[in-house]
């Protein structure tokens, strides 16, 4: 007779092997119908009692999150079978196939409506601009108010370039790593699925500390420590914490993401008027 | 002019600025924002403007943010909705041509998006690569997908997933690209 221990074994093994295949139906767009639900289901029943240690527990649960995330593609696969645009993929595969380019440009213009979109500046934006530019003074004028200062060279010391903020009095790996301990507590607190609004993030009382924090959270992202999530359609920004700083990226093309941190947008969150 | 006839000329003119002119990175705008500048009956003005538009060959194109519902949308559904000014009828190869596509590019757009709908929605961006190296040179197909993922045609995840994006929903009638690309 197969000793507990073994069967243990056996049972781990198995639930390794059912993850495996829902994560490669999740991640490869397979027939989310090759995965037998009521057998898995049996075969979490059979092993749930042998489990002990939390490990064993974790993995167990694991197996769950894995098999609903199936049973949801299969009631997407269904829902989408039943709606007008169902078509045979592996038809409409060999048409894509065969198709010559001219034949399939006719065909796609005819389902196609491009946007129509003006960048031009108006009128009034013209006018605005002219009055602007007739009321700027030359800039020999502008900048004769300024005259060259005398300078007195001298050896700086860390006090005072601490003072004119060249320096911090902290190594800046050291406040890194403490910003990135109050993203992770942040997230805790107030976010949601282990993100946080950027603005609820980087926002603060004044807002020289905004600009602050938000310097501070573009060298988090930069540096791996954490991630942008960005809904364009919601134009929500989210910041993510990571567990461990992901320094290797591997193929991924790096892009980056300009954030506008003005005054006026800050007053706006202030007002709740910001995301 | 009867003051109700002035009341929706000028809200005409207000919403032609908002929907035509780019007030966002992306074209379009949001129905709380067409609220915001045209009041509660914003819906009825863009009745007016996009039969206005029919003689110019354009219209007044409606994405809700998840799928269209089956019935008269709500009020909550139009205002989370993003409004676009597309064109109505089709464009001939020559006027795309005009518009800056080349047919290279434009055929593998028009791959690219039959072969996600196909795949439901989703798939994986070597399978895309593979089928459009077929007929386009291999060096021209990743920086076309790039290109079509920049325009907003597509999007991709973090595991080199493709997926159809904001402008896809916006432009293109994927019933009628299928049902066509079927016919053939």
């Amino acid at each position: 007779m197969q000793s507990k221990r073994e069967s243990m074994k056996a049972g781990r093994e198995k639930l390794q092997r059912i993850i495996d295949m829902c994560k490669s139906v999740e991640d490869r767009s397979l027939d989310p119908f090759l995965i037998d639900v009521d057998q898995v289901i049996n075969t979490l029943k059979e092993h749930f009692p042998e489990w002990e240690i939390p490990e064993d527990l974790v993995l167990d649960a694991e197996t769950i999150h894995h098999l609903a995330s199936v049973i949801k593609l299969q009631s997407e696969w269904v829902k989408h079978r039943s709606t007008s645009l169902y078509t045979d993929p592996f038809l409409l595969e060999e048409k894509l196939v065969r198709i010559g380019k001219e034949e399939m440009v006719e065909t796609f213009l005819k389902a196609w409506h491009p946007i129509v979109e003006l960048e031009q500046i108006s009128l009034h934006s013209l006018a605005e601009a002219l009055r602007y530019w007739e009321s700027l003074l030359p800039l020999k004028e502008r900048w004769k108010g300024f005259p060259p200062a005398e300078f007195e060279t001298s050896l700086a010391t860390r006090e005072e370039l601490i003072k004119e903020r060249i320096l911090r009095d902290k190594a800046f790996s050291e406040e890194l790593e403490n910003f990135w301990q109050e993203l992770k507590s942040q997230v805790e607190e107030k976010g949601e699925e282990g993100k946080i609004l950027y603005w609820d993030f980087v926002g603060a009382e004044t807002y020289e500390e905004t600009v602050q924090r938000a310097f501070m959270t573009s060298f988090l992202v930069t540096y791996g420590y954490a991630t942008l999530e960005i809904h364009p359609l919601e134009e929500e920004i989210f910041v993510k914490p990571h567990e461990k700083p992901i320094t290797k990226i591997g193929k991924k093309q790096l892009v980056s993401i300009p954030i506008a941190v003005s005054a006026e947008d800050w007053m706006m969150w202030k007002k709740g008027g910001l995301k | 002019m009867s003051k109700r006839k002035g009341y929706y000329a000028s809200k005409i003119k207000r919403a032609t600025h908002m929907l035509f002119y780019r007030r966002h990175k992306k074209p379009g705008v949001k129905g709380w924002e067409l609220r915001k500048g045209l009041g509660s009956d914003y819906p009825k003005v863009l009745k007016i403007l996009d039969d206005y538009l029919k003689a110019l060959d354009l219209q007044v194109k409606t994405v809700f943010e998840e799928e269209k519902p089956a019935e008269k949308p709500t009020v909550e559904e139009l205002d989370r909705a993003r409004f676009y000014v597309t064109l109505r009828g089709e464009l001939t190869s020559k006027e795309a041509k005009m518009i800056g596509w080349r047919i290279d590019d434009l055929a593998g757009l028009a791959i690219t998006i039959a072969y996600i709908i196909s795949k439901r929605g989703k798939t994986p961006r070597k399978e895309v690569e593979e089928l459009l190296r077929d007929k386009l040179p291999g060096w021209k197909v990743g920086l076309n997908i790039d290109r079509y993922i920049r325009y907003g045609y597509l999007t991709q995840d973090e595991n080199e997933q493709l997926y159809l994006d904001w402008r896809t929903r916006a432009e293109v009638d994927q019933k009628a690209l299928i049902d066509l690309l079927l016919t053939k």
